[in-house]
C-alpha cells in the first residue's frame, strides 16, 4: 500500500529514533591531560569494550547499540591496518578516519530505514599537544572537530556541563579522571557513585613509542582514582554538591562548543 | 571504506586478499635467465640466542647483490609487538615486506580479537606467510627468518627457526641463519651457556657475528671507521627492547681491539 512520507519527516523520524536508542545507554567521555589523551565510560562489562585501540595513536570511543559500534570499530581497524600497509605508518590520520565513519553513518542514515544508533569519538595523539584531535561523529554522519574533552552518550548535555565546570586544560591524569568521573556520575540525571568495577579507562600516552594505546585497569586504576579524589578533595571540591540543573529532555546531542561540518565532508 | 560489515575477518591478510589484493607480496613471475642474486641484495646473517632473562636477536648491516655490497646499514631486525621480533636472511626485498606484513598480521589480530595470540600461534601464521613465498623462493627470492618471543606464560624466551618451505622449529639455545650462519654457530658453540647474563650474551653475540663476518664475504663485521655496528634487540618480561647505538658500539670496539691482539678470537683451555 503506497502512502506518502515527506524525506523531512522521515529523517526527523530517523534522527528522533537514534537518539532514544543512544540516550538508554550510559556515556563516555575523552579528555585531553597533561600526558596525552584520557578515554573514559561507564562500563559494566570487563570485555565488551567501548572504548578500543585503532591504531598506533588512534583511540576509538562508543555508545548507543554494541553490534553496530563493534562493526564500526572492526572496519576502523581494518581500514587503519590496510592503509598503513599500503602508504606507511606516519599516514594513518584520524581526519581520514573520521571522514571514513562519516561516510558509512550518513549513508546508512540516508538510506536505509533504520540509522545506526551510536555515537563515536575518534581520539587522534598527535606529537606535541597542539596537535591532538577529537573528533565526534554522530549517528548521521556529522563531524564534529572538538577542543579540549567530548561527551557521548545518555545524558550528553548535563554530562558535558559537569565536564565543562570541572576540566581545566594541561591536568594531570588523575585530575583529568576525576573530572571525567563526577561527569559521568551525572548520567541518568541522577547522582552515583563510579567505581573502578563500572569504569573502562584507557588512554593515548604520549610518552610511549610505538603503540601509544594502553587500558587503565586493576590496581593502577584503583591508584588513580584514589588520587584524584585526594586532589578533589584538596581543592575543598565538594563534588557532592546536587546540581540536578534539571535541563529539560531536548535531547539533541549538540556541543556547544564544538565546530560543526555536517554530512561527510 | 568498502562496506565491510559483512564479514570480519582478523586476518589483515585475508582482508587485503579481498580489498586491496595489489597491495600483497608474493605474487609475481620472475623472468627466467638472470641470477636473482645479482638483481635485488640479499641479507646475511642473523642469530638468536636464549638467555636467563629473555631471548636476545641481533644481525649484521650488509646486503649484497653478487659480489657488489648493496648496502652497509641494513635493518633485519622488526620488532613484530611488544613480545616478539623477527630478523630474516635471504632476499631482502621480500624479507622486509614479509617482516611489515608479519607486523600488521599480529597488531590486525590482537586489536580485532582483543587478545593477543599465544607464541606458537604467531609462530604459526609466520610458518603460513613464508610458505605462501614458496613460489619466489624457489625463483630465487628466498626468506629465511628467525622468530624471537618472551613466552609471557611460560616466562621464558624463545626462539623458532624455519626453512623456505614454512616448516618451523623451536630451538632452545641458540639459532642462526644466513650465508654466515655456518661460522656465527661454531663460535657460539663453544661460548654459548644457558645461564650467561645478559651482558655475555651480547658479548657472544657480537663474538660470532665478526666471526661470520671474518669468513663470509656477504656478511659485514663492525665498520668503526664509518661507525656502523650490528643491530641487537632484547626481550623480556618487561618486553622489546633495541640496545643503544653506544652501547653496542662499545662492545663491538671491544672485540675489534681484542681480534687486533688475537685474529682469531679468544680461545678455550682444553686442559
Amino acid at each position: 500500500m503506497p502512502f506518502y512520507v515527506s524525506p523531512e519527516q522521515q529523517m526527523k523520524d530517523k534522527a528522533d529514533y537514534a537518539r532514544k536508542g543512544i540516550a538508554r545507554g550510559r556515556s563516555a567521555a575523552v579528555l585531553r591531560y597533561d600526558g596525552g589523551i584520557l578515554l573514559v565510560a561507564d562500563n559494566m562489562s570487563r570485555t565488551l569494550h567501548k572504548i578500543s585501540e585503532i591504531y598506533d595513536r588512534i583511540a576509538f570511543a562508543a555508545v548507543g547499540r554494541y553490534n553496530e559500534f563493534e562493526n564500526l570499530r572492526q572496519a576502523g581497524v581494518q581500514f587503519a591496518d590496510g592503509r598503513g600497509y599500503a602508504y606507511d605508518r606516519r599516514d594513518v590520520t584520524g581526519r581520514a578516519l573520521a571522514n571514513a565513519y562519516a561516510q558509512t553513518l550518513g549513508m546508512v542514515f540516508s538510506e536505509s530505514l533504520k540509522p545506526y544508533e551510536v555515537e563515536i569519538v575518534v581520539a587522534e595523539l598527535g606529537e606535541t599537544a597542539e596537535d591532538d584531535q577529537l573528533y565526534r561523529i554522530s549517528f548521521d554522519g556529522s563531524v564534529y572537530d572538538e577542543g579540549d574533552y567530548v561527551a557521548i552518550g545518555g545524558q550528553v548535555e548535563e554530562v558535558s556541563r559537569v565536564l565543562k565546570e570541572r576540566y581545566n586544560p594541561g591536568s594531570s591524569l588523575a585530575t583529568a579522571l576525576g573530572a571525567a568521573m563526577q561527569a559521568l556520575a551525572r548520567d541518568e540525571g541522577e547522582r552515583r557513585e563510579l567505581e573502578a568495577s563500572s569504569l573502562e579507562v584507557a588512554i593515548l600516552d604520549r610518552a610511549r613509542e610505538h603503540r601509544t594505546f594502553r587500558r587503565v585497569h586493576g590496581a593502577r586504576l584503583e591508584r588513580l582514582i584514589e588520587e584524584s579524589r585526594g586532589a578533589a578533595g584538596a581543592n575543598g571540591d565538594t563534588s557532592g554538591e546536587s546540581a540536578s540543573g534539571d535541563d529539560t529532555e531536548n535531547a539533541a546531542p549538540e556541543n556547544p562548543d564544538s565546530d560543526t561540518t555536517k554530512g561527510g565532508e | 571504506m568498502p562496506r565491510p560489515f559483512n564479514r570480519a575477518t582478523s586476518s589483515i591478510v585475508d582482508y587485503l586478499r579481498s580489498h586491496h589484493p595489489d597491495t600483497l607480496p608474493f605474487q609475481g613471475q620472475v623472468p627466467g635467465g638472470v641470477d636473482p642474486t645479482d638483481v635485488t641484495p640479499r641479507a646475511t646473517t642473523v642469530l638468536a640466542m636464549v638467555y636467563a632473562d629473555g631471548v636476545l636477536l641481533a644481525g649484521d648491516r650488509r646486503a649484497t647483490a653478487g659480489n657488489v655490497i648493496a648496502s652497509r646499514k641494513v635493518d633485519k631486525l622488526y620488532r613484530t609487538d611488544e613480545f616478539s621480533a623477527i630478523a630474516f636472511a635471504g632476499s631482502a626485498a621480500f624479507g622486509a615486506e614479509l617482516a611489515k606484513l608479519y607486523r600488521v598480521q599480529l597488531e590486525h589480530y590482537e586489536k580485532m580479537e582483543g587478545h593477543a595470540l599465544s607464541l606458537e600461534g604467531k609462530a604459526n601464521q609466520l610458518s603460513a606467510m613464508i610458505r605462501g613465498n614458496l613460489g619466489m623462493a624457489m625463483q630465487g627470492f628466498p626468506v629465511v627468518p628467525l622468530l624471537v618471543g618472551f613466552d609471557e606464560n611460560r616466562g621464558i624466551g624463545r626462539i623458532y627457526s624455519f626453512d623456505i618451505g614454512g616448516d618451523r622449529n623451536e630451538e632452545d639455545r641458540y639459532y642462526c641463519v644466513g650465508s654466515g650462519s655456518l661460522f656465527a654457530s661454531g663460535a657460539l658453540k663453544k661460548m654459548y651457556r644457558p645461564s650467561m647474563p645478559q651482558q655475555e650474551t651480547v658479548l657472544a653475540a657480537v663474538q660470532a657475528l665478526y666471526d661470520a663476518a671474518d669468513e663470509d664475504t656477504a656478511t659485514g663485521g663492525p665498520d668503526l671507521g664509518r661507525r656502523i655496528f650490528p643491530l641487537i634487540e632484547i626481550i623480556t618480561e618487561e618486553g622489546h627492547q633495541r640496545l643503544s647505538e653506544e652501547d653496542v658500539a662499545a662492545v663491538a670496539r671491544q672485540v675489534v681491539a681484542e681480534r687486533s691482539q688475537e685474529p682469531d678470537g679468544p680461545t678455550l683451555d682444553l686442559g
